[in-house]
């Protein structure tokens, strides 16, 4: 920020910085194909693949998902933004491609720092107690040791797995689905993100929770970060974001402020 | 512009521009090897935890716990001094078979069980891997890490076989450490080349037992290296002796055993392969697992 400011000699170098707006996320065009081994579907037997070997053609159980269809938006410091969209509309896959999970084939994704992808199957080792994940978790985040030491009581603290009794020193194999989803996102939501994806983690956990993790988002937010928060809840996403982009079919079919999206949105899936 | 400025400066900038204007970057790029390196060394603490971590785990639901890492070796050093030592007779002519065969097996299965994990380093981790960002070349290291210390069980106890089957202590035991480290080296490289493998082609994992049961054929872990020379022809017998394996295996029983059968006569040349191999497989499998960075955990 301060380094652009300092080599343009454009008029706006004299503006107050308030006014400018500083895109953390630019989506241009991106198209996400993806490739699923179907496994066992279609003729596996050890002669067609011999014939395929032969003939040099691909194997029939891989096929090709267009799930992202030349998808452009650009997301500013400080925003929340959810994704809407009935299931396998692309707000995933959408996700994963920001996060640098997912190759995009056509088109590019640029984004500031490295964005983290927190979703709900983001397995730690489900053989070791909560606290040791804690401590893994925010070490391969990239704290310090004594950071993390610092932080764990409060991580702990936040998740409340020790609600009912001292479980944080059991084996994360013994959690409810709840629980370790809530510890996950505790983890997560422990460091600063320029740019944080939230994949449907807010769905799970009960109603205290949810209400402690907005309230955590809002303050990741505020810490000058953006977040992206994929939801089928739409009350979460009201709650949390002030815009809201609409995928369908890979395409965006609907893009600003939240209150305005979800109505659009609640009539399509009303009407269906 | 100097209108526009005033409401936004970035107005109508093609997004191309606009995201180099802001310092942004194309996602999930791979950084330069530099760079990678520099990360990978602020994440040695992670890695550490990491390998505790799977090490604690792997015991968690044995009754024994971590007595099995003792136990393992034992049970396996005898069984096959059973078959090999006892009914096969392997022990012909040998002064001390069960030391040689052991020292063997201790230090091949370093290397076998490293590389068997390995495989599965990205495509056992791709939870973790999809949900925090962290250089992946972490996973493999782990894993060489955690076999290292599973190694140090099992020396102990070759330490205890050496020791009640005659071999006196001498000052060539303190050869087993850098032995030891240039093998861990020799390791890492290779977990990270077989675990950038073992992401792609997921079949690897199916064929790695065969490779690894001819690799072990191949370093005269259970017979004497001299069946070797006696066997084959020349030429093939100079290639097993740059089999690194081989080499390390030799280097141990140097140290520890009085009187083992070598097949490199020369101890400074197994030494210099056994450091060539260590740079040559280390820095090969780290610039092959980097170049692949980007890629892991797509798909």
């Amino acid at each position: 920020m301060v380094d652009h400011l300092a080599m343009s000699n454009d008029v706006t170098v004299t503006l107050p910085r308030v006014q400018e707006r500083i895109p953390t996320v630019v989506v241009d065009d991106a198209h996400v194909v993806y490739r699923v081994h179907k496994g066992s579907a279609g003729n596996t037997s050890p002669v067609a693949a011999l014939k395929r070997m032969v003939t040099r053609t691909s194997a029939p159980n891989v096929r090709e998902v267009h799930a992202v269809r030349g998808v452009s938006f650009t997301a500013y410091r400080g925003e929340a933004i959810g994704l809407i969209g009935t299931n396998g509309s692309g707000k995933s896959t959408l996700l994963r491609a920001i996060a640098g999970l997912l190759p995009v084939e056509r088109g590019a994704v640029y984004t500031q720092g490295q964005p983290s992808l927190l979703g709900v199957n983001a397995a730690l080792l489900n053989d070791l107690p909560g606290e040791r994940n804690v401590t893994l978790g925010c070490l391969a985040m990239g704290m310090s040791p004594a950071e993390v030491q610092r932080q764990l009581p409060e991580i702990i603290e936040f998740s409340g797995i020790n609600q009912r009794g001292d479980f944080a020193s059991l084996p994360m194999r013994t959690y409810s689905s709840g629980m370790s989803a809530r510890l996950r996102f505790s983890i997560a939501a422990a460091k600063k993100h320029d740019v944080l994806l939230i994949d449907e983690a807010l769905a799970t956990g009960d109603k205290a929770f949810r209400k402690r993790s907005e309230q955590r988002v809002r303050e990741l937010r505020e810490d000058a970060g953006t977040v992206f928060l994929v939801s089928h809840q739409l009350s979460s996403v009201r709650d949390t974001c002030e815009r809201t982009i609409w995928l369908e079919s890979g395409v965006i079919r609907m893009d600003g402020p939240t209150a305005e999206v979800l109505r659009a949105y609640e009539a399509f899936t009303n009407a269906k | 512009m100097a209108n526009t400025a005033l409401a936004d400066p970035d107005a109508g900038l093609p997004p191309a521009q606009l995201a180099a204007r802001h310092g942004l970057r194309v996602a999930g790029q791979r950084p330069s090897l530099r760079r990678y390196s520099s990360q990978l060394w602020k994440y040695r603490h992670f890695i550490a935890a990491y390998a505790n971590a799977k090490l604690t785990a792997s015991f968690s639901n044995a009754r024994l716990g971590q007595l099995w890492q003792v136990l393992t070796p034992l049970t396996n050093a005898a069984v096959y001094y059973l078959i090999f030592g006892l009914v096969l007779e392997q022990s012909r002519g040998m002064d001390n078979f069960i030391a040689y065969l052991t020292t063997g097996l201790f230090i091949f299965n370093f290397t076998q069980t490293t590389v068997q994990q390995g495989t599965q380093a990205i495509s056992g981790n791709l939870g973790l891997i999809r949900a925090l960002h962290f250089p992946r070349a972490c996973l493999p290291l782990a894993i060489t890490v955690t076999q290292f210390q599973q190694l140090l069980g099992s020396l102990a106890v070759l330490v205890g076989i050496v020791l009640a089957t005659g071999e006196p202590i001498t000052l060539a035991w303190l050869m087993l450490v850098p032995a030891v480290l240039l093998q861990s080296v020799f390791n890492a490289g290779l977990t990270m080349a077989v675990a950038r493998l073992g992401a792609k082609a997921t079949d690897l994992k199916q064929v790695m037992p065969f490779i690894l049961r001819a690799w072990m054929y191949g370093s005269g872990v259970l017979y004497s290296v001299k069946l070797f020379s006696e066997n084959l022809p020349g030429w093939a017998t100079a290639l097993v002796q740059f089999n690194p394996m081989l080499v390390y295996i030799e280097l141990a029983r140097v140290a520890l055993l009085e009187n083992a059968p070598l097949l490199n006569d020369s101890l400074f040349l197994t030494w210099l392969v056994a450091v060539g191999w260590a740079i040559v497989m280390g820095l090969g499998g780290y610039l092959y697992f980097w170049r692949g960075e980007q890629e892991y955990g797509r798909g």
